[in-house]
Parts: C-alpha cells; structure tokens; sequence
C-alpha cells in the first residue's frame, strides 16, 4: 500500500494506485466555482491538483479559494495557515467557520497569465469513523508579489465525503483556463 | 498504456556533473513531478531552467525555516537575470553517505498548455539544516519540454538522483 508521506513526497511505489477520477476546466467567461459530485467511495484518499485565476478585484492581486465538503455550510470547518508573502513569515488559525480553504489564489490584477497552483489531499475521505483533515501545498508568484502557503483545515463531519466545493472568497468566480483535477488514491 | 503516475525517465549519477537535463519530455501529461535526492561540491543556490530559457522570465516567493526561526523572502526576475526558478537552502554539500542529502520535490503545474504562465510548486530541505517552501512563476506559455537543474557553482555530486513523473488527469 503506497504511504501518503511517500505520495506527498511524491515517490510512488504502486503507480496503478493514483487514478484520475475527474478534470474540470473553466471556459470562455469564467465560472462561479469548481465542484466535484458523486465522488466514487473506493479510494482511500482524495488529491486536488491544478491551477487557478480569480476574477476578482477586491483583494487582488492576492484571493483566498474557499472548500466547503458534501456541500456542508454549516460551522463545521476549521482552518491553519502558514504563509510567505516575500516580506515575513506568518501563520493563523480559524475554528467554527462554515468553510476551509484550498489555498491562496491570483486575482483579476495579478499579471496577465499568472496562475496559482494547488496541491491538496483530503486523507481517509471515506472512513466514516473519522473527521476528515485537508492539507494543501498552494500559491503563486506574481515576479514581485505572491503568496506561498501550506494550509491544514478539518471537517468536523465523519460523513463520508462524496462532493467537494471551491469558490472564491471575493466571490467573484475563477477565470478561463483555471483547471482542477481530482485524483483518487487506492490504499 | 500510460498510468495516471508515470515514472518518465531516472538519472542517477555514476560521477560528478555540472547539471542535469530531461529532454524531450512528452506533452501528454497534465503535471511534472521532479524529485531530487542530491548532493553538491558547495553549498549554493539551485536553479532550473526549462526549454533552454536565458531570459529573465524566472522568479518566485519562499518561505524557510532553519530550526530557530521562519523567514519569507522572494527574488524577482530581474533580480535572478535568466538564471532560472531559484532554491537557496538545498544545502548539501558533503559527500554520501555522510551527510544528509538534499531532497526538492518540483510541481510543474498544467506544463504543457499554451495559454498560461507557468506556475511551480516547490518543497525542498536538508535534515541538517532547513525546510522550504516556495512558489515560482516562469514566463512563458509555451509547453515546457526540456527541464534543466544546475547548483549556481560547482556540481551535483555522484550517486545524487532525479526522476521525472509525469502526472495525467482524466
């Protein structure tokens, strides 16, 4: 059984254990958010991948991508942050939200072109004995600007996790040509 | 048939070399993962370069810890000049199996389409020094399709080993 700690170092033993699940690519216009439904219960864990544009200007350059899990909004998520914004190294936490996050985004002002990318798994999704922990690698650079962070979120559900939701904090929706694929991992 | 995870190609150096290319890297995949388990002759910054680019289109933003404290900074292309997507803390310079190696697992994410800058996702550290985290921005939308890792001075040691995986989404 290939080790999580191997897949987030990212040295596979069994490579037939990484199987892709779904792709969702943002067309001409943009789109309010990316979802994942009906999400297959035969892995053991879950990864997002891919890379992202917000359309808003509010906070931008920077965005924060919000995941809400089974479409749960409920206070049921919690959040920790440690990020690199260039200048200094800072780290925060939140409890009782009615979301986590995936990561930090690129907004409508960053560059043209410039993408954030996100890494995040979602471990033991389907054990309905346990509540479900989030970790993600995620930022973007922006020559000049830019976050990096690494999040760790919960929630505090032991329902199996059968759809995931991302959306931007601004509200605003993710641009064309932002992209997530979610992968499943079999133990 | 390719696997969702591919192993695409392994260099494992039988001798010392100033820098190590993959080539001719398939554009079938959505992500690259590099990793490097490496020693150098001298401790020294990193870069990577892809598809032979000299320009100054590399930059990125880190965030390291050395065990006493955390820090943040970030090196704009300006700055690096054409060098290439930077790591300053990889840190090994003594010979296996004396040391501990350095290790570095690159994200090149969504690296062969056409329409967007490329965004790199970068964990790196060395047991007896520091842990990294970093996030780099290549300008350019071209499909990457050579990848070229290289300690500013000095060489990659012997017995240091990269892979390339290649990752395909549905």
């Amino acid at each position: 059984m290939p080790m999580l700690g191997i897949l987030a170092s990212q040295i596979l033993g069994h490579l037939s254990s990484f199987e892709s699940i779904a792709t969702v690519t943002v067309g001409a216009g943009g789109a309010s958010s990316i979802s994942f439904a009906s999400i297959p219960q035969t892995y053991t864990h879950l990864q997002v991948r891919g890379i992202t544009r917000s359309l808003g200007t509010t906070t931008s350059p920077n965005e924060e991508n919000e995941l809400r899990l089974n479409g749960d909004t409920g206070a049921n998520y919690s959040l920790h942050r440690l990020a690199g914004g260039g200048a200094s190294a800072t780290s925060d936490g939140f409890s009782g939200l009615t979301f986590t996050e995936s990561g930090f985004g690129a907004g409508a002002t960053a560059n043209a072109n410039v993408f954030s990318a996100v890494v995040l798994d979602i471990l033991d999704y389907a054990d309905t004995n346990k509540y479900k922990t989030i970790r993600s690698l995620n930022g973007f650079d922006n020559n000049g600007g830019g976050q990096v962070a690494l999040f760790s979120g919960a929630w505090l559900s032991t329902a199996a996790v059968t759809s995931l939701l991302i959306y931007t904090y601004s509200g605003a929706g993710f641009a064309q040509y932002s992209s997530l694929a979610l992968y499943g991992i079999k133990g | 048939m390719a696997q969702t995870y591919d192993s695409i190609a392994t260099q494992t150096l039988g001798s010392a070399v100033a820098s190590v290319t993959f080539s001719s890297i398939p554009a079938t995949y959505t992500d690259l993962i590099l990793v490097v388990n490496a020693a150098m002759s001298a401790n020294n910054p990193v870069y990577l370069r892809v598809n032979g680019l000299t320009t100054a289109i590399y930059s990125n933003t880190w965030i390291v810890g050395n065990g006493a404290a955390a820090s943040s900074g970030r090196y704009s292309a300006a700055a690096l000049g054409g060098a290439g997507f930077n790591l300053d803390n990889l840190n090994a310079s003594t010979p296996f199996p004396a040391d501990f190696s350095g290790q570095a697992t690159y994200h090149l994410m969504n690296y062969a389409n056409t329409t967007t800058d490329k965004t790199i996702l970068l964990r790196a550290g060395n047991a007896a020094g520091w842990t990294v985290l970093d996030c780099g921005l290549i300008q350019t939308t071209s499909a990457i399709s050579s990848i070229n890792i290289y300690p500013y001075t000095g060489t990659w040691s012997a017995g240091s080993t990269f892979t390339l995986y290649g990752i395909k989404a549905a």
